[in-house]
């Protein structure tokens, strides 16, 4: 099977996955519930959703653990569970999806280190104990992602790095500011985020979450003109969130979603998945999108 | 005297803690809010002229900058650090009565809901610009916001969200408040709400950044 960014180097364009959190939702996880704890209580329905998107034709799928790091699970009462909760949600990745790729999830902390919140050393360690448990249960990658903070990305990147044989992936959170830069919670642009994840070690980086996929195009293309060869994968949310009567909605279809997907090519996205808001039928359309151009 | 608080606005704004702090590089080995603070009240200037005169500005002046997105959370953090640094040295003035804040603001995360960072962010910046804050922390049930309500007579509360599904539970803490406090003072924040969700959950105000919300906590006082 080798390796996710061996097959960008042959050139290949590849699928990832579409949302989780909110797909959970769907299958009745309430707010105020551990995601993560669900790996262990109901594994068929997370098992469930990684398989619907291997069927809608991805090429590789996350893991159950956005969450998955004692400062998050902790709220919870869950953080002496880190390892297992984490190898569990690899586990039903790997099982679903056969001979296809398996991203462990790994979301920030929620602490902020600039605030002296937890110490470099702890995050470095959270982060370590986290992306143990997921290649124990069978993640070909670390996927970092929906970071904000630079130190962080960096921390979480070197932890994964020397205590897992993984390859090890970064993608970053940006919003468009009111003079259409793109930056981060934190400030970062993509130009900043480039030569810092890079240089961390993270063989592939790129955006997730944001307000929808027509942004990400632009996020791309300045991604591309600060590195021309770094692999970069975009997890793009169905836009903005829209509520109504005591339901959110996410407005893009997937018929929008897939026709966007060639401006992304042509800005220089080596992997297209979905982040909230995304189902298995966005990913079937980006899917066939691929395979009627140059797949 | 105007000197001495024009400094410390400056210290607020830019996020100057004390003369050890590096950040922000251009006020380095400068005084900061701290030392500052406390040689204003040594040179007998009052208490209540610090806060609304030094520490009020220099909030107001890095929530506009939030808001115009020419700062970013970093920023906003430090300028809250260097703020409750000086009102360290304030807080005996307020607990006599000679310093008077604008009112009581009540805040917290709603219950499901487990994210602090905007919360934190806005109680920070609320009570810099004159406000008590009590912070009623994460995942707050309907019944703690009412009590806290009862108990602070005229306290304008604040409901936080994150996550889409929270919403939910923050449309039926606002109604739950309403019922209970019909003239209760209701504003709403968070990464997913809107001025929509906002008029249609009854709630009485929306802003889409902290500096919105002190806006409307002083129009009430005003």
């Amino acid at each position: 099977m080798g390796k996710i960014v061996d097959q960008i180097m042959q050139g290949r364009i590849l699928v990832s996955d579409g949302a989780w959190g909110t797909f959970l939702q769907q299958k009745g996880l309430k707010a105020g519930e551990c995601p993560e704890e669900w790996n262990l209580s109901h594994p068929d329905d997370v098992y469930d959703i990684a398989k619907s998107y291997i069927e809608a034709g991805a090429d590789m799928v996350e893991t159950n653990s956005f969450g998955g790091t004692c400062f998050k699970l902790g709220r919870y009462g869950l953080g002496d569970k880190v390892f297992e909760l984490n190898k569990a949600a690899a586990e039903l990745s790997r099982k679903a999806a056969g001979n296809k790729f398996v991203l462990g999830s790994v979301g920030p902390t929620g602490k902020i280190l600039m605030m002296g919140d937890v110490s470099e050393d702890e995050m470095y360690e959270a982060f370590k104990e986290q992306a143990m448990g997921l290649e124990a249960g069978g993640a070909d990658a670390i996927m970092i992602e929906t970071m904000t903070d630079l130190d962080e990305a960096r921390i979480a990147i070197r932890a994964a790095k020397e205590n897992t044989q993984c390859e090890v992936f970064c993608t970053m959170t940006f919003e468009k500011t009111l003079s259409g830069e793109f930056r981060s919670m934190m400030g970062i642009s993509p130009t900043d985020m480039v030569n810092t994840l890079v240089d961390a070690g993270a063989e592939l980086i790129g955006a997730n979450c944001g307000n929808g996929i027509a942004n990400m195009i632009g996020i791309v293309e300045e991604i591309r003109k600060a590195n021309s060869a770094v692999p970069v994968l975009v997890h793009a949310n169905a836009g903005m969130p829209v509520y109504c009567d005591g339901e959110t909605h996410f407005p893009e279809t997937p018929e929008e979603m897939a026709r966007l997907v060639p401006e992304l090519l042509r800005a220089g996205a080596n992997i297209i998945g979905g982040c909230c808001g995304t189902t298995p039928e966005h990913i079937r359309k980006v899917r066939e999108v691929l395979s009627s151009t140059r797949c | 005297m105007n000197e001495i608080l024009s400094k410390i606005a400056g210290c607020v704004e830019f996020g100057k803690i004390n003369r050890a702090a590096p950040y922000p590089p251009h006020m380095k080995d400068q005084e900061g809010a701290d030392e500052l603070t406390r040689q204003a009240l040594e040179e007998g200037v009052s208490a209540q002229d610090i806060l609304t005169k030094g520490l009020m500005p220099g909030m107001e002046r890095i929530g506009i900058k939030f808001r115009e997105n020419k700062v970013f959370v970093p920023q906003v953090l430090m300028a809250a650090k260097a703020m409750s640094t000086a009102l360290v040295h304030l807080k005996p003035f307020f607990l006599t009565g000679e310093v008077k804040q604008k009112g009581t603001f009540i805040i917290g995360t709603v219950e499901g809901d487990l994210h602090d960072i905007g919360k934190n962010l806005v109680s920070m910046m609320v009570e810099g610009n004159g406000w008590e804050v009590i912070d009623l922390g994460i995942d707050v049930k309907a019944e703690t916001f009412i009590e806290a309500l009862k108990k602070h007579e005229n306290a304008i509360v604040g409901l936080s969200a994150l996550l889409t599904t929270t919403m939910v539970n923050m449309e039926r803490i606002a109604k739950a408040i309403r019922a209970e406090i019909p003239e209760a003072k209701i504003a709403v924040g968070g990464a997913p709400v809107t001025q929509d969700f906002c008029d249609r959950i009854g709630a009485d105000a929306y802003s889409a950044d902290p500096q919105g919300l002190v806006e409307f906590l002083n129009s009430l006082v005003a």
